[in-house]
Order: structure tokens, then C-alpha cells, then sequence
């Protein structure tokens, strides 16, 4: 037995203490970088609620579980937007599959729920110069100060009228009716989960 | 690596196989999954690049300084285990100050854990040789890989939008070309580049 674990050890002795050491070099690493990754993200968040709703301070209040539109558990992170204590707005994180990945969305609603603010686009990986007009102002601007109802997406129409008609980028564009679909989704159970909390 | 020249020759010639003779992407065709994954325009393309040349210096240096002690049988994973450290350490400091560049490059950052190329110069020069003339040669295969990385890129971006590092550089006429941002441009972009290159070698071979 001993003669197996000589062996062992002559063999791999080396690969133990390196494994040691990346190990030592990349927790440090870590532990270096982590405070500026986490800034990031909320930094993000902040500029991104910051283009929906005007406010001093964004407060994030917490995570809510939702059902997908794969009926599958989903995280959704509520902020608050407050200016000098008051409630100028909220925003919910979601998510859904868009062409070629997932679509990640912050949608701001206003301080009664009753009207959609707009929407932003965390992170999306859409086919270039079609999809990728979801975060371009011509689609993003249909979504602002819209009553907060199902939205319905159309072909044709016009896309200044601020209705829940949602028109378009093309008809066989699978991304813009993905960001409808995520966002009716969670929509009507983000405002359950809040009334449900005593936000309002 | 021949023996018996002076050193800036070896570092000549390392330098002189990494951007032309042995180039990576156009020579060896190593490292092809980022080559067509982000190169649709220049900066993710450059940031690709200069991970990869920290990543090639860094593992480079640490199996050089090993390469006596290594057993043949394990020293895979042991290339295997010092790349991923350096990938994971380029990939929290993208995450740290370069987060919109992170979140561009995606999954691509930690899959250069896979790159072939890297692996493959851990094999085939720093198991073998000094540390000088493996950081020469992590350098020119890195540059190497950085500059087609950008001259792919570059033609994609200013056919694909007409923007150079994203700054608008042909005419406001010109109609984009939507597809060369996608896969397919970067596969014919490549395939173009690397008929390109065949010609010149096959020209300066034939002149030699």
C-alpha cells in the first residue's frame, strides 16, 4: 500500500502543488476583483433603469420567483426607483428565448403599476442588423408609457401611436415578438408578486 | 529551433514563423472557433487577441520553467491546468474592467481554456525550450493570432456596417452588408483570406 502511494506521489507530486498554488493565485484573484464585478452589475442596472426612469437612487428590493414561458422556475430582481423618498418608478428583470439566445430584459413600470415606462435589454445575442434592432430606440420607443396590459405584437400599423400595439420589426422577425412574449409573461406576475409583498 | 545560431537569430526566425510562416489562423488553421466567432468587428476581435497573448506568455512561461520536471504521461493536464488558471484570471479581469467587452465576447473567453494553438505551442516549444525563446515565441504566435484575428475583422466590420473600430468610414451611401456580421461572412471572409495567402506563399516560393 505504501509502495502504491510512493508512487503516486513521485508521479504527482507536482500537479498537486501547482494545482495548490492556481488555486492560491486564482482565489486571490477573485477575492481582488469581485467588490469592482458586483460595482459593474449594478452600475449597469442603473444606467439601464436610469434611460427608463429618472430617479436618485435605484434600490433593489429583491428576488421574486416566476414561471417562464417554458412553465420553468425564473428569477426576476425588482428595483426601486426613488427620488428624495419617493417612488418615481419600479423595474423587474426577465428573460425568454429570442432567435439565436437568451434575451435578458429590465422593463420599467411607473410608481402605480398601471403604465410600462419602457424596457432595456441586458443582454442579447440577436442576428445582426435584424434582430438586434430590439435595442434600437425605433422598436424601444413603442414600449414607453404604454398601459401596462397585454401587448399585442402586428405586422403592419403605426408605430408612433402609444397603444399596447406593438408593431413589428418585420413579420418574420422572431426577436421582436420574443421581447412582447417575455414581457406579457411576466408582466401580469410581477404585479401579482408585489401586491402579494405590500409594495404598493 | 536550430541550435548553434545567436540568439537574436532564433529570435528572429520564432518571430518571422508566429506573423507569416507558421501563422496560427492562416498557416496552421489553429484556433478556428474564435477566429469566426469574433471577428464580426475589430474590438471584440483585439480583445480576443490580447487575451490570448496574455494567456500564451503566461502558460508558456509557467511550462517552460517546469518542462524538466514534468512526467510525459500527466504533462496534458498539466498544460491543461495552467491555461485554465490564466483564462480564468483574463476572464475576471475583462469582467472587472471591461465589462461590455465581457459580456461581447461571452462564452468565447472561457473556450480559450480549448484553444488548440495555445496547447499546442505549451507542446510543441515551451515543454522544449529555454524561457527566452518561449516568451519570444508565445509573443509572435499571439501577435500572430492577434493581427489575422484583426485583418479578418476588419473586413468584416467595414463591409458589414462600413464602421472601422466603430467609427462610420465609407460614404453615408453605402448599403451594409448584414450577412458578413453573421457566420457566413466570417466563413467566406476566411475562406478569401486564406486563398490570399496561398497565392503570396506560392509566389515567393516559386521566386526563391
Amino acid at each position: 500500500m505504501s509502495k502504491m502511494l510512493k508512487l503516486f506521489m513521485k508521479e504527482s507530486w507536482l500537479l498537486i502543488i501547482a494545482a495548490f498554488c492556481f488555486g492560491l493565485l486564482l482565489s486571490f484573484t477573485y477575492i481582488q476583483l469581485t467588490p469592482k464585478i458586483e460595482q459593474n452589475m449594478r452600475q449597469k442596472i442603473n444606467t439601464k433603469l436610469g434611460s427608463l426612469i429618472k430617479a436618485e437612487e435605484y434600490e433593489k428590493i429583491g428576488d421574486y420567483e416566476l414561471v417562464s414561458l417554458k412553465r420553468q422556475p425564473m428569477a426576476s430582481t425588482v428595483y426601486k426607483a426613488v427620488t428624495n423618498g419617493q417612488v418615481q418608478g419600479w423595474g423587474f428583470t426577465t428573460q425568454g428565448s429570442g432567435f439565436a439566445d437568451k434575451i435578458e430584459l429590465i422593463v420599467a413600470l411607473s410608481s402605480d403599476l398601471s403604465t410600462i415606462k419602457g424596457y432595456a435589454v441586458l443582454a442579447s445575442n440577436e442576428t445582426p442588423g435584424f434582430g438586434t434592432k430590439i435595442v434600437e430606440p425605433y422598436f424601444k420607443t413603442q414600449f414607453a408609457d404604454i398601459p401596462a396590459k397585454p401587448l399585442e405584437l402586428e405586422k403592419t400599423g403605426n408605430p408612433d401611436i402609444k397603444d399596447t400595439e406593438i408593431i413589428a420589426i418585420s413579420g418574420a422577425t422572431v426577436s421582436s415578438s420574443a421581447v412582447v412574449n417575455i414581457i406579457n409573461n411576466a408582466l401580469e406576475q410581477i404585479k401579482e408578486k408585489m401586491k402579494d409583498k405590500g409594495l404598493l | 529551433m536550430s541550435d548553434g545560431l545567436p540568439k537574436t537569430a532564433i529570435y528572429g526566425q520564432t518571430i518571422e514563423a508566429g506573423f507569416f510562416s507558421e501563422n496560427p489562423v492562416f498557416r496552421l488553421l489553429l484556433g478556428m472557433c474564435p477566429t469566426l466567432a469574433v471577428t464580426a468587428a475589430l474590438k471584440p476581435a483585439l480583445t480576443m487577441g490580447l487575451c490570448v497573448i496574455f494567456v500564451l506568455v503566461c502558460a508558456n512561461i509557467v511550462v517552460s520553467l517546469m518542462r524538466n520536471l514534468l512526467k510525459s504521461h500527466l504533462r496534458i493536464l498539466m498544460f491543461t491546468l495552467t491555461i485554465s488558471t490564466f483564462v480564468t484570471i483574463a476572464d475576471l479581469f475583462l469582467k472587472a474592467y471591461q465589462p461590455e467587452m465581457s459580456a461581447a465576447l461571452g462564452p468565447y473567453i472561457p473556450l480559450i481554456i480549448v484553444n488548440c494553438l495555445i496547447i499546442g505551442r505549451a507542446e510543441a516549444c515551451a515543454s522544449k525550450n529555454t524561457l527566452d525563446i518561449s516568451i519570444v515565441d508565445a509573443l509572435a504566435m499571439g501577435g500572430g493570432f492577434t493581427f489575422a484575428l484583426c485583418l479578418l475583422a476588419a473586413v468584416r466590420e467595414l463591409i458589414g456596417t462600413g464602421n472601422l473600430f466603430d467609427y462610420p468610414v465609407l460614404p453615408n451611401g453605402f448599403q451594409p452588408w448584414a450577412s458578413m456580421g453573421m457566420p457566413v461572412g466570417a466563413f467566406i471572409t476566411l475562406g478569401l483570406l486564406l486563398a490570399v495567402v496561398n497565392i503570396i506563399t506560392r509566389k515567393t516560393r516559386s521566386s526563391k
